[in-house]
């Protein structure tokens, strides 16, 4: 059993967004980079699947990015993961922010990666800097996989894997043969924090640095912008005295009501 | 002929909100482009709800149906809709940011070699090009892209975009045949809805969301839920109260819960932390109720009350029933 986690490196989702000089991105200074919040999701599952598969399935973690990712592909492998892969992407480069020139890039690693396709393919639900929830369906169609975004829920079968994922007002059942791309959604399961154990192993595992790649993008990015301040609001008054007020002022002034 | 596609996304026969929404500005586009448009609705049902979309104005449409996408696999409606947006030579195609679309988009771009726009909040054309608007790092920034490739890829966020009627006009439905499916897909093999009826939070023009500051799960039950009734409107809540077991996950607002953009959004006993703010910076009005004069959700709400929800809520929502049985 061989799986590849897809993993992005990303502002904190705590970290003051400023847009920098060029007009076009963030200004990067004083921001904390961490894991892609959902990425931790994909690369739990994968460490639970190579546990529970006899024997023990093989997990590799590959990220396209600027050489500064290595900290996250580090992280990785102090939770367990068996396997880095670095695909470097020159810092500010435009592949790197266009959703199909990034899943070009993937496709061909993972196509190219010694020790042939893998049986399942994680990624993360979307990537909180551009929240575009694209990558992961776009390796699979690339690659010619079946696939389910958003999963809640995960079963490995024989050959196939069965996923839940929440739609509007439903839970859905997915069955999906194997090889096959799955996206991971909060709630699927409670991610590991790396001990000191596997901070001292995963100093003694490799980060493969892959053939730059490159890759045309297919969008233009125009502007970055903050969004319009909310005009002020108001406090209209304390307690159950406020509500008549607060009625009127929905209903006439907000039109809300 | 180049067109617009707008796909309007329909379940047995019945068009679903934000297909309104899709077809209003996928008209309002062609306007601004001069191109024709060209709605499409796939699966069973397909036809019925293709001739739904008369009062939206809609005057073509295409209903996909076919033993490929007779059962909903995302491999076989993506293969489908990217034959028919080529066979039309689309130039944009338009869906609604929802499940469906987060299913689909992906898989559309890799199909048609183009970058997609996800969960855009305006659209525009100018010079020959169409760009898009989108919320970023959470809502933290706009984005505004262009697209290089044809055609252009986009999901537009639902209550963003307004779905405007327009009388007088009949849709003349053509019946296409689904492409094929790829070998391998992922077939759906079972659906349960999570409690019925309840107004899906997405969709909902009025979200009445709790936070720790309503300090027990009966509390909701007691007081958030009987004003989300009286004002017509769906249940929220934090994250805070989602990890302590009080409400589903499904209820969750914000940085990993649900983008809502409701046209009213009450936000009771929850301080503000940037992460909620991230799911419902978009509503039209927010109100916030908290005891802390100082929480950060009141430098956000149009409106405020510094108060105890125990007191304030039961208040609010008689007299909002009041109201709404006056009118
Ligand atoms: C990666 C990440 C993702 C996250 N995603 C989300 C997300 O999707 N959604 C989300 O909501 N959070 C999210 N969070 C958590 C977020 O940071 C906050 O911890 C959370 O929103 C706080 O919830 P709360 O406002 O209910 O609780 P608190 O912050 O504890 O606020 C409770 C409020 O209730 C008020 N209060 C107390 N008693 C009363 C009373 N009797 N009457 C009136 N007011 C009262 C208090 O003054 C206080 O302002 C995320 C955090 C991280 C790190
Ligand atoms: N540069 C990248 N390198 C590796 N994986 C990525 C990269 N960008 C995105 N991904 C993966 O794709 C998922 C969705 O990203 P996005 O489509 O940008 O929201 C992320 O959660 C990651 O799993």
């Amino acid at each position: 059993m061989k799986i590849t986690v897809c993993v992005k490196r990303v502002p904190s989702t705590a970290a003051r967004i400023r847009i920098g000089a060029d007009g076009r991105s963030i200004d990067e200074a004083g921001v904390e980079f961490v894991l892609n919040p959902y990425d931790e999701y994909a690369v739990e599952e994968a460490l639970r699947i190579c546990e529970k598969t006899a024997p023990p399935g093989e997990a590799t973690v590959l990220c396209f990015g600027p050489d500064a990712v290595t900290k996250e592909l580090r992280n990785c492998l102090a939770m367990g993961v068996h396997a880095a892969l670095h695909v470097p992407a020159p810092a500010g480069d435009a592949a790197a922010r266009d959703p199909l020139a990034t899943a070009q890039v993937i496709a061909a690693a993972i196509r190219g990666a010694a020790g042939g396709p893998p049986d399942l393919i994680l990624f993360g639900r979307q990537a909180v800097d551009d929240d575009g929830a694209l990558v992961g369906l776009m390796v699979a169609t690339l690659l010619g996989l079946p696939a389910v975004p958003d999963v809640t829920k995960l079963t490995m079968g024989a050959g196939a894997v069965t996923v839940e994922r929440e739609v509007e007002g439903a839970v859905e059942t997915y069955e999906v043969p194997l090889p096959c791309v799955v996206t991971a959604h909060k709630g699927l399961n409670d991610p590991r924090l790396p001990n000191m154990k596997g901070i001292m192993a995963a100093k003694k595992k490799t980060i493969t640095t892959a053939a730059a790649a490159a890759a045309a993008p297919a969008s233009t990015i125009e502007s970055l912008e903050l969004p319009p301040e909310r005009k002020g609001g108001r406090i209209v008054g304390e307690g159950a005295a406020a509500v008549p007020e607060l009625l009127r002022l929905l209903r006439q002034e907000a039109n809300a009501l | 002929m180049p067109c617009i596609l707008a796909v309007c996304e329909q379940s047995e026969g019945k068009l679903k909100k934000v297909a309104g929404e899709v077809a209003s500005e996928a008209l309002r586009q062609g306007q601004a482009s001069g191109l024709p448009v060209v709605a499409v609705t796939i699966g069973p049902g397909a036809p019925s709800a293709a001739a739904a979309l008369a009062p939206f104005g809609v005057e073509s449409a295409g209903a996909i149906e076919g033993a490929s996408v007779a059962s909903y696999s995302g491999e076989a409606y993506a293969a489908a809709l990217a034959a028919v947006a080529q066979a039309k030579g689309a130039a944009l195609v338009l869906l609604g940011a929802t499940s469906f679309a987060r299913d689909l988009l992906g898989r559309l771009g890799a199909l048609l070699s183009s970058s997609p726009a996800s969960d855009c909040i305006a659209l525009s054309f100018a010079n020959g090009a169409f760009r898009a608007r989108r919320p970023v790092y959470a809502g933290k920034a706009i984005l505004t892209v262009g697209f290089k490739a044809t055609p252009a890829l986009a999901s537009l966020r639902p209550n963003v975009f307004s779905a405007t009627k327009v009388a007088g006009k009949t849709t003349r439905v053509e019946t296409i045949a689904a492409a094929a499916a790829p070998a391998k897909c992922a077939r759906r093999t079972g659906r349960v809805d999570a409690g019925g009826g309840k107004l899906e939070l997405t969709e909902a023009e009025v979200i009445v969301s709790g936070g720790r500051g309503l300090k027990t799960p009966e509390n909701f039950a007691k007081l958030i839920e009987p004003l989300a009734a009286a004002l017509g409107g769906a249940v929220g809540a934090s994250r805070a109260v989602v990890d302590a077991g009080w409400r589903p996950h499904g209820e969750q607002v914000g940085q990993t819960g649900k983008t809502v953009a409701p046209k009213l959004y009450v936000a009771c006993g929850i301080s503000g932390a940037i992460q909620h703010l991230a799911g419902m910076r978009t509503a039209r009005t927010i109100v916030a109720i908290n005891k802390d004069r100082e929480a950060p959700i009141f430098k956000v709400a149009d409106y405020g009350i510094v108060g105890d929800v125990d007191e304030v809520l039961p208040a609010l929502t008689e007299q909002a029933k009041a109201l709404r049985a006056a009118h």
